[in-house]
């Protein structure tokens, strides 16, 4: 077993390995911390995602077996077929009864009223016959009357009337479009999903990583300086920069797994939340190549999180003060975040990529939408590289500060 | 037994004046913009020696041993500890020193057995000696029995007692200790002066500061006694009191320094 001499250089590893895993270990021996930062933030997203999607489509779905009641006045013959076939079922009434009807339609008990024009299918017939003395009258007529506020009725009214419009432009086409079982949309499945991603989860993703980052910074930072912990290792030949950085890489390691978690929770709520997703649309959708990427990316984005909330918290006298200093960054960051969901592609300019927190946000709608350019991604890695060494150098000389430590 | 005195530490002209804010200013009722803790202090130690800085409260006496310990810096004058200044060379000042006040906490999540294994990193102590030294020092606190019980359940007195045996951890030779016994019970605070006592016979110098007469009667070697910042008087313990009581003297100084008694 060799002495270790306490040369400058086995001192100054040690002591920032010894800051490091005291802060791991604060966090991973305490079960609620570790519940709270990483288990829950993903099983709260998978939930509420989930919850909030199957009430969306509530809005929008009746239940199966549902019969919409439907009432009809002079129903043609020939419509009848099509009809059946889309699951509406007709009872046909007399015209003394459309009063009574509508009533019980405006109170959501009956769904939809047919009201064809007297004589509609012998006057539809005369037209398509081309009798000219047909085509200078008022042409036959439908009325369909329904609820809007009840989804039973506006389904039901949305099929009549695609049957009715269906049945017109059959019988008497003027032109046609998009007629035709071939695919229109010839966007590839692949670019379709990637458009999806990119637009919803580099906002998201930010939202997680930043909340992640204040759940753990201003609790390590202010709070060691507000019980007055961190004064006790100032005493000690540790130095300043040891402290600051054991303290930023451990944090960012901890907020980089409440973002992970999120980020799990993402992926497997999006599915519930968006009713279907186009076909594709599920992790696979990336290469490994892909993920590598984005966790780079993350992962430096974090550093500059934990870099920016450090300073804050290690200026704030409380966590509480900490909370709320750190509050407007948020709101920006936010901000830069929602631009997202109005890029249709990455930034091409490398210039943007300088800037913190928003080359984060074009580097993800790049990764998401297959557009990112590897040097973008590179220059964005390297400036939030050095945007979390000058915040570690900004927290040593704070940490050095007799004015931040012993703050009044 | 005892090795002969040399002089460990020497501190000369330090000062201090603090800004003071809006807020502080409100709080103590004065328009001061400006507060001087410590004005010129000089005093030295030796080894074999407990030093005492008597004074009143706000007198300066946390300010001074703040300044020894590197946590803050003098505007002027400086302070050789171990040979080290503490302005140029605060590092190595720190490796000698333990410094001890009621202000430094140790976090309420660790046990005092982890604790002490990480300040012995923090001072790059060598494993087997900071495992013989934490040995006989839980041993002789009675530390070892509550050695795995997170310091935020810790009574007061113990909690005491851990932080006294971790700033020891690197067995400095010079240990500073800001009011030793506050907030302690007799008994406990028995034992911390008794050690001091026993540290001192191991030819170690100690500084701590106090405003109990009787303390540093019992216990210091020297004292100097601090009024607004300034050193009025700094000797032996003989010397000072000049046949009088302790308690007697420093009235006579006050008075004469900062007028009546209000
Ligand atoms: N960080 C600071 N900012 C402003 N003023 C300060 C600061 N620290 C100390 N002071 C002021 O300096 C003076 C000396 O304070 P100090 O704490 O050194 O006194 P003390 O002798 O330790 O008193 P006590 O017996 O009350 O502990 C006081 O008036 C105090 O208000
Ligand atoms: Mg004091």
């Amino acid at each position: 077993m060799g002495i270790r001499k306490p040369t400058a250089n086995s001192k100054a590893q040690s002591g920032f390995m010894a800051v490091m895993k005291k802060e791991l270990k604060r966090f991973f021996t305490d079960r609620r911390m570790v519940l709270t930062t990483i288990l829950f933030p993903g099983l709260m997203i998978y939930l509420l995602y989930t919850v909030m999607g199957s009430a969306l489509s509530s809005f929008t779905t009746v239940d199966e077996g549902y019969v919409p009641q439907v009432y009809a006045v002079g129903l043609p013959g020939s419509l009848e077929p099509l009809t059946g076939s889309a699951g509406l079922e007709f009872q046909a009434i007399d015209e003394g009864q459309v009063d009574a009807i509508k009533e019980s339609i405006q109170n959501k008990e009956a769904d939809l009223l047919l009201v064809f024009s007297p004589g509609f299918a012998d006057l539809v017939a005369d037209r398509l016959a081309g009798k000219t003395d047909a085509l200078g009258t008022t042409p036959p007529s439908v009325e369909l009357y329904f609820n809007s506020t009840r989804t039973e009725s506006s389904n039901a009214y949305g099929t009549m009337a695609g049957i009715l419009g269906a049945y017109k432009d059959a019988s008497f086409p003027l032109f046609t479009v998009n007629a035709g079982d071939q695919t229109f949309d010839l966007a590839s499945e692949r670019d379709t999903a990637g458009f999806l991603f990119s637009s919803l989860l580099p906002m998201l993703m930010m939202l997680f990583l930043f909340s992640g980052s204040m759940a753990v910074a201003p609790e390590s930072i202010s709070g060691e300086k507000e019980r007055g912990t961190i004064a006790t290792m100032l005493v000690t030949p540790l130095k300043r920069w040891e402290l600051a950085l054991g303290k930023v890489v451990s944090i960012s390691c901890i907020a980089l797994l409440g973002g992970m978690s999120s980020f799990i929770g993402i992926m497997m709520s999006l599915p519930n939340l968006l009713g279907s997703l186009p076909e594709g649309a599920n992790a696979t959708l990336y290469s490994f190549g892909d993920y590598a990427l984005l966790l780079l990316v993350i992962l430096s984005t974090v550093l500059v999180f934990i870099g920016f909330i450090s300073i804050i918290s290690a200026w704030a006298k409380t966590v509480k003060e900490a909370g709320s200093l750190v509050m407007p960054l948020m709101i920006l960051v936010m901000l830069v975040g929602a631009m997202a969901m109005f890029s249709q592609s990455a930034q091409q300019g490398l210039l943007f990529y300088l800037i913190p927190v928003y080359n984060s946000v074009q580097c993800m709608v790049g990764i998401f939408s297959f557009t990112s350019a590897p040097l973008a991604v590179a220059v964005t890695i390297g400036v939030n590289l050095l945007v979390s060494a000058a915040c570690v150098f900004v927290l040593t000389k704070m940490l050095s500060s007799e004015k931040v430590i012993f703050a009044r | 037994m005892e090795k002969p005195q040399e002089e460990i530490l020497r501190a000369t002209g330090l000062s201090k004046t603090f800004r003071l804010s809006a807020k502080q200013q409100k709080i103590e009722r004065t328009k001061d913009r400006e507060r001087v803790a410590v004005d010129q202090l000089s005093f030295s130690a030796y080894s074999n020696e407990i030093y005492g800085l008597l004074g009143p409260n706000g007198a300066g006496k946390t300010t001074t041993l703040r300044m020894l310990a590197t946590l803050i810096k003098p505007d002027s004058g400086d302070a050789l500890v171990a040979g080290k200044s503490i302005v140029r060379e605060p590092e190595q000042v720190r490796a000698h020193i333990g410094f001890l006040t009621s202000e430094l906490k140790l976090e309420d999540f660790f046990t005092p057995n982890y604790l002490f294994d990480f300040f012995a990193s923090l001072h790059a102590v060598v494993p087997e000696r900071a495992a013989a030294q934490k040995k006989a020092l839980f041993e002789r606190f009675g530390i070892d029995e509550f050695a795995e019980v997170k310091v935020g359940n810790l009574s007061t007195g113990m909690k005491q007692k851990a932080s006294l045996v971790i700033s020891l951890v690197h067995d400095p030779d010079i240990i500073i200790f800001d009011e030793p016994t506050n907030g302690l019970d007799v008994i406990t605070a028995k034992v911390v002066t008794d050690y001091l006592y026993e540290l001192r016979g191991q030819g170690k110098t100690i500084i701590l500061s106090t405003h109990i007469f009787s303390l540093v009667e019992r216990l210091c070697d020297r004292v100097g006694i601090i009024i607004d910042g300034r050193m009025v008087a700094d000797g032996s313990l003989a010397a000072i009191c000049q046949g009088k009581c302790l308690e007697e003297r420093f009235f006579d100084l006050y008075v004469k320094e900062a007028g009546e008694v209000a």
